[in-house]
């Protein structure tokens, strides 16, 4: 399909008529999927909608002592907010594995997110962060939580006219932490073999008040493995523990054979990274001396 | 770093000066293959196959035709036909016709990308909607791409015509085996029996690719007095030139090819895929015509280097001295046969003594791209083999891996494998240093290892041309026809001063195009430092007799009384004893003592050395994982003499990287349908900057004596020892043999998993 306009609304009233206005439209952020997916073939866009000179979409700030992430935030911006990466360093720690310094210049989390990559980076991160995104749409504005947005690989919940405008990230709790790892057969530049996301609380007896472990490209979608948190929750992170939240990683893995990976070596590297992220978090936390 | 490192001898050879084209290069200026525009251009475009194996029934381009914007529209119908030639010509016209077919299939596609037709219009856009209108009526046949598939009995035949060369009878039946070489000396049977040790495994390995930077990429003009002028990037505008005058069947002459500056090539520029194709746009337009290649084009259609499935048998006395060698290697060569095979060959055992071996190497057709050469083509496959094997044999006999190899290390004065004596090779020299490195000897960590191999390669030497001219000012130009791919321009300036007896920055060197210099064979086979090398010497030389004379005029005094030092001429006897001109002084009278001084000077020298390495390398293996992280590396090399160091390091240390991204992750991965399932950078994953630590190149310099300053080729024996060095080290770091590349992190685990 030939591009017939690249439009550059400068409020989300007008972005959400001119995506609502033409069924195919797309919502540009940083264009670092969608640029590429046009010259290749693989999205059929009839029109872009920037979404970059949007007020208010492009920055951070703070909502009470939670975060909210305009959608045209690129991911280098997240590295220079100091109380950002003191509150959620896992998740600024996913957004900047994405590509390249020159990828993330560009590249935003909400279009991570909204490209519905089961590998997708930040995702799994935001998942285990709690993490929430506001939508703004012709029927007014909603807000989900981040996983309910990827329904299936390159499909989304989002409606006719409905865009991502920012992300939100929930006070950090006292005694917590996160943090996020990927395999890839590199040292960069590549696409998550699997990916781990885990986000705790410690307390002062360096037991384990609150866990919640996601998992990226391991299933068609990122998954939020709720018994691995369970399995953490209440313990000291013994082996015993960790073993029982590796397993229930293992189990909710549902991962495919392809070139990046095989099934079996996929299972075996969510538990391995699952366990790593857990204690990189850990750490983060305090709770480890 | 500008201090003369040899400085007793040279006053500018082995000196690190800037190179000539750097400046341009890193401010982007400089211009490259698809960078190239020429006034009134038509852009082309290529309809590719995306089958891998298809007799083509039909193709109708009517619709196509009748786009406005198009002007241009061409088929394999519209290339000579260049049978004749073969049946008059045999082998040679053979291969032109392969690559013709290769430029554009005639009655079949081979692989998936296959050119098949090709449109020039007014824009790229007007050219790719034209590709979409362009009917084909495939009969889709059945593929193969795997050697051992291929090989089968019961294999989709490439050709009903293809009768396996070289076999001591010729087979009944057609194959997709394209030849069979051997060569055997002593009773290698007889002595892997008695041997006090012996080892005996298989080894593997996908296709890879060269993975230049710059896509292939063309601008042709085909003008009305039928002449061509081409301009293009590659490693030899005399070869491109060859090539598109052989397919095209027009006179060499008529051809003329203009080098732009080349983004990387490592041998797979040594060929040709769009220049005759963007010719016959061009004639029918009659408008120039570009072509350029995107990197999915470049991955399914251009290179790779064969991938090989390699027998090894190994034997050797107590004391570790080798007895015999058994080598039986199948390389792959995509659509039809290539040089790697014999090159394999050669490069197989010949760095040992060895009183028997026998070595049998198998070229095999398939379904994939023809193959292209790529640094030291067809070495490091069989050398994977063989020093892996080595490394095996030294552990079970107890011995030290250097060790190993300096107790069985050719020697000067020990014969090759194509039968010549070795001259003043180094590779004694390169294990003595690996063993007395710290690298060597420094502590491992738990989960780390440590290999190393050692290789050969024969390097080349080949026809040359240069030309020397000096300006009305004095100032000295060089002029060359090898495109300068590693740091040449520098390297041919420092040898024209040093020669001269001037400096650097007054030297400045030109790649010409082909009607602006005499021949020149194509940049390859590590030869151009050497080769062109000793021409700019010579007519340096010459440049430098001419201006005695001159001086000998104006002085009115015998030539014989007339040295040359330091750059100027001086008067050794007569009334004018203890005067000096220099060269501008010459430069200037120069109208008035017989016209303009130049040199041209032509070579073929076949005294070139070939070049050793030796690689060490620590891995750190994570266990839970399999991740193989490169710790440390030192690559050791017999050069000669570096006349540039920086880009002698630097060839070693390009060299040692590309040879460790085929060992960890770099594949060619064809699925079912015979597709290649990673045409990009993504998935076809060469190494990134920080999967590597610095490569440390240790340059062991024993000169060549046939050339005046010493110089061996260097540019492609770094590429060979790092598959076994790395999977050496990967093996002792997790105790399993890693026996199949690459070695990526699942197959690393899974190794050691079914080991646990
Ligand atoms: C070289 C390279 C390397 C990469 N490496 C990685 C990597 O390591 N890890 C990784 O996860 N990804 C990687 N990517 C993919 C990509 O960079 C990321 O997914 C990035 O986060 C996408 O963000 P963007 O802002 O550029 O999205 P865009 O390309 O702008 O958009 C992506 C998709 O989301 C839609 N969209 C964008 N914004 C909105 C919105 N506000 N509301 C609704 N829909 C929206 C678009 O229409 C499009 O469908 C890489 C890409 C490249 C080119």
């Amino acid at each position: 399909m030939a591009l017939s306009a690249f439009h550059t609304p400068e409020t989300i009233e007008q972005a959400v008529a001119l995506l609502a206005g033409d069924p195919s439209a797309r919502p540009l952020s940083g264009g670092t999927d969608l640029i590429v997916q046009m010259q290749s073939g693989r999205s059929e866009a009839g029109a872009i909608v920037d979404i970059k000179r949007i007020a208010g979409l492009n920055g951070i700030r703070s909502d009470g002592d939670g975060f909210v992430i305009g959608a045209a935030t690129p991911c280098t911006a997240l590295k220079e907010d100091a109380a950002l990466v003191a509150a959620w360093p896992g998740v600024v720690e996913a957004a900047n594995l994405i590509g390249s310094v020159q990828v993330r210049n560009r590249a935003t989390m909400a279009g991570n997110l909204c490209n519905a990559s089961p590998a997708a980076d930040s995702v799994p991160a935001l998942v285990a962060a709690g993490a929430t995104c506001l939508i703004a749409g012709p029927s007014g504005e909603r807000e989900v939580p981040v996983e309910a947005i990827p329904v299936a690989p390159s499909k989304t919940s989002l409606q006719a006219g409905e865009m991502v405008t920012a992300i939100k990230l929930p006070k950090r709790s006292a005694g917590g932490s996160d943090a996020y790892l990927r395999s890839i057969p590199r040292t960069e530049m590549d696409i998550a073999v699997v990916g781990a996301g885990a986000n705790i609380t410690v307390d002062a007896e360096g037991v384990c008040t609150s866990a919640r472990i996601a998992i990226g490209a391991a299933a068609p979608t990122v998954v939020l493995v709720e018994d691995a948190g369970k399995a953490l929750e209440g313990s000291g992170f013994d082996d015993a523990a960790m073993e029982a939240m590796a397993q229930a990683v293992r189990n909710a893995c549902k991962p495919i054979d392809d070139k990046r990976g095989t099934i079996e070596y996929r299972i075996a590297m969510a538990g391995v990274l699952a366990k790593r992220t857990v204690m990189i978090a850990r750490e983060r936390a305090g709770g480890t001396a | 770093m500008n201090a003369p490192e040899k400085k007793d001898s040279f006053r500018l050879v082995g000196t690190r000066p800037v190179r000539p084209d750097g400046v341009e290069k890193v401010t982007g200026k400089a211009v490259f293959g698809p960078d190239y525009k020429a006034a009134n251009m038509l852009q082309g475009a290529i309809l590719r196959s995306p089958h891998p194996h298809a007799r083509i029934r039909s193709v109708d381009t009517k619709k196509a035709a009748a786009l406005p914007g198009v002007k241009a529209i061409v088929t394999g119908d519209d290339f000579p036909n260049l049978e004749d030639a073969v049946v008059q010509m045999g082998e040679a016209a053979g291969n032109i016709a392969d690559l013709a077919r290769n430029c554009m299939a005639v009655g079949k596609v081979l692989y998936e990308g296959h050119a098949l037709a090709a449109v020039a219009a007014t824009s790229e856009a007007i050219a790719q909607e034209a590709l979409g209108l362009i009917d084909v009526d495939y009969e889709v046949l059945p593929h193969v791409t795997g050697i051992l598939d291929a090989m089968r009995e019961d294999a989709p035949l490439l050709y009903e015509d293809n009768f396996t060369k070289g076999l001591d009878e010729k087979p009944e039946k057609p194959s997709n085996v394209s030849m069979r070489i051997q060569q055997t000396q002593g009773d290698t049977e007889a002595a892997l029996k008695s041997a006090a040790a012996t080892v005996t495994a298989r080894y593997t390995m996908p296709p890879v690719h060269q993975g230049y930077i710059e896509p292939h990429a063309c601008v042709v003009t085909w003008k009305a007095d039928g002449k061509l002028d081409v301009w293009c990037s590659s490693q030899g505008a005399f070869n491109v030139r060859s090539l598109v005058a052989t397919i095209l069947n027009v006179e060499m002459g008529h051809v003329r090819v203009m080098p732009l500056e080349i983004g990387g090539g490592f041998g797979g520029k040594t060929t040709i895929y769009l220049e005759p194709v963007a010719a016959l746009l061009s004639k029918k337009a009659g408008r120039p015509v570009r072509l350029t290649m995107d990197r999915a084009d470049v991955f399914r259609a251009s290179g790779p280097a064969p991938g090989a499935v390699v027998d090894v048998s190994l034997g050797a006395d107590a004391e570790g001295k080798l007895v015999a060698a058994d080598v039986e290697f199948r390389y792959s060569a995509g659509t039809s046969p290539g040089n790697e095979t014999h090159a394999g060959l050669i490069s197989s055992v010949g760095h040992y003594r060895i009183a028997n071996f026998r070595v049998t190497g198998w070229e095999v057709l398939s379904n994939m791209p023809k193959h292209a050469a790529y640094r030291a083509p067809g070495a490091p496959q069989v050398n994977f083999a063989l020093e892996s094997a080595l490394n095996d044999l030294a552990a079970k006999l107890g011995i030290d891996p250097l060790d190993m190899r300096i107790k069985n290390a050719v020697v000067p004065g020990d014969m090759t494998m194509h039968g010549t004596p070795y001259g003043e090779i180094g590779l004694l020299e390169c294990l003595e240093a690996a063993k007395a490195h710290p690298h060597y000897s420094a502590s491992l960590g738990p989960n780390q290892g440590r290999g190393i191999a050692c290789s050969y390669w024969v390097n080349y030497g080949g026809p040359s041309t240069a030309s020397v001219a000096i300006g009305e000012d004095g100032s000295v130009m060089v002029i060359e026809g090898n495109p300068d791919i590693g740091g040449s321009r520098a390297s041919m300036a420092i040898m024209a001063a040093e020669t001269l007896g001037i400096d650097y920055d007054n030297v400045t060197v030109t790649i010409a195009d082909t009607g602006s210099v005499g021949y020149s064979m194509l940049t390859g086979g590590s030869r151009t430092t050497f080769a062109t090398g000793k021409a700019v010497i010579e007519a340096a030389q010459t440049v430098i007799d001419i201006m005695r004379a001159r001086a000998a005029k104006l002085w009115g005094c015998s030539v014989d009384d007339v040295a040359w030092s330091d750059g100027e001429a001086r008067c050794t006897g007569g009334e004018k004893a203890g005067e000096t001109l220099s060269i501008g002084n010459i430069a200037a009278k120069a109208d008035s003592t017989g016209g303009p001084i130049s040199a041209e000077s032509s070579v073929n020298p076949n005294d070139f050395l070939p070049g050793f390495a030796v690689h060490i390398c620590d891995v750190d293996v994570d266990p839970e994982t399999g991740h193989a992280s490169i710790g440390r590396y030192t690559a050791f090399q017999d050069v000669g003499r570096a006349i540039h160091p920086s880009y002698v390091e630097g060839q070693m240390q390009g060299g040692a990287v590309q040879g460790i991204g085929w060992a960890l992750n770099e594949a060619y991965l064809y699925n079912e349908d015979g597709k290649l399932d990673n045409p990009g950078f993504l998935d076809y994953r060469m190494p990134v900057a920080s999967d590597l630590p610095m490569i440390d190149a240790v340059m062991i310099e024993k000169p060549n004596p046939a050339h005046p300053y010493g110089v061996k080729g260097v540019g492609e024996v770094p590429i060979v020892p790092p598959l076994a060095t790395v999977a050496h080290a990967v093996s002792n770091a997790t105790g399993s043999p890693m026996r199949d590349l690459p070695l990526t992190p699942d197959r690393i685990y899974g190794l050691m998993q079914s080991k646990a």
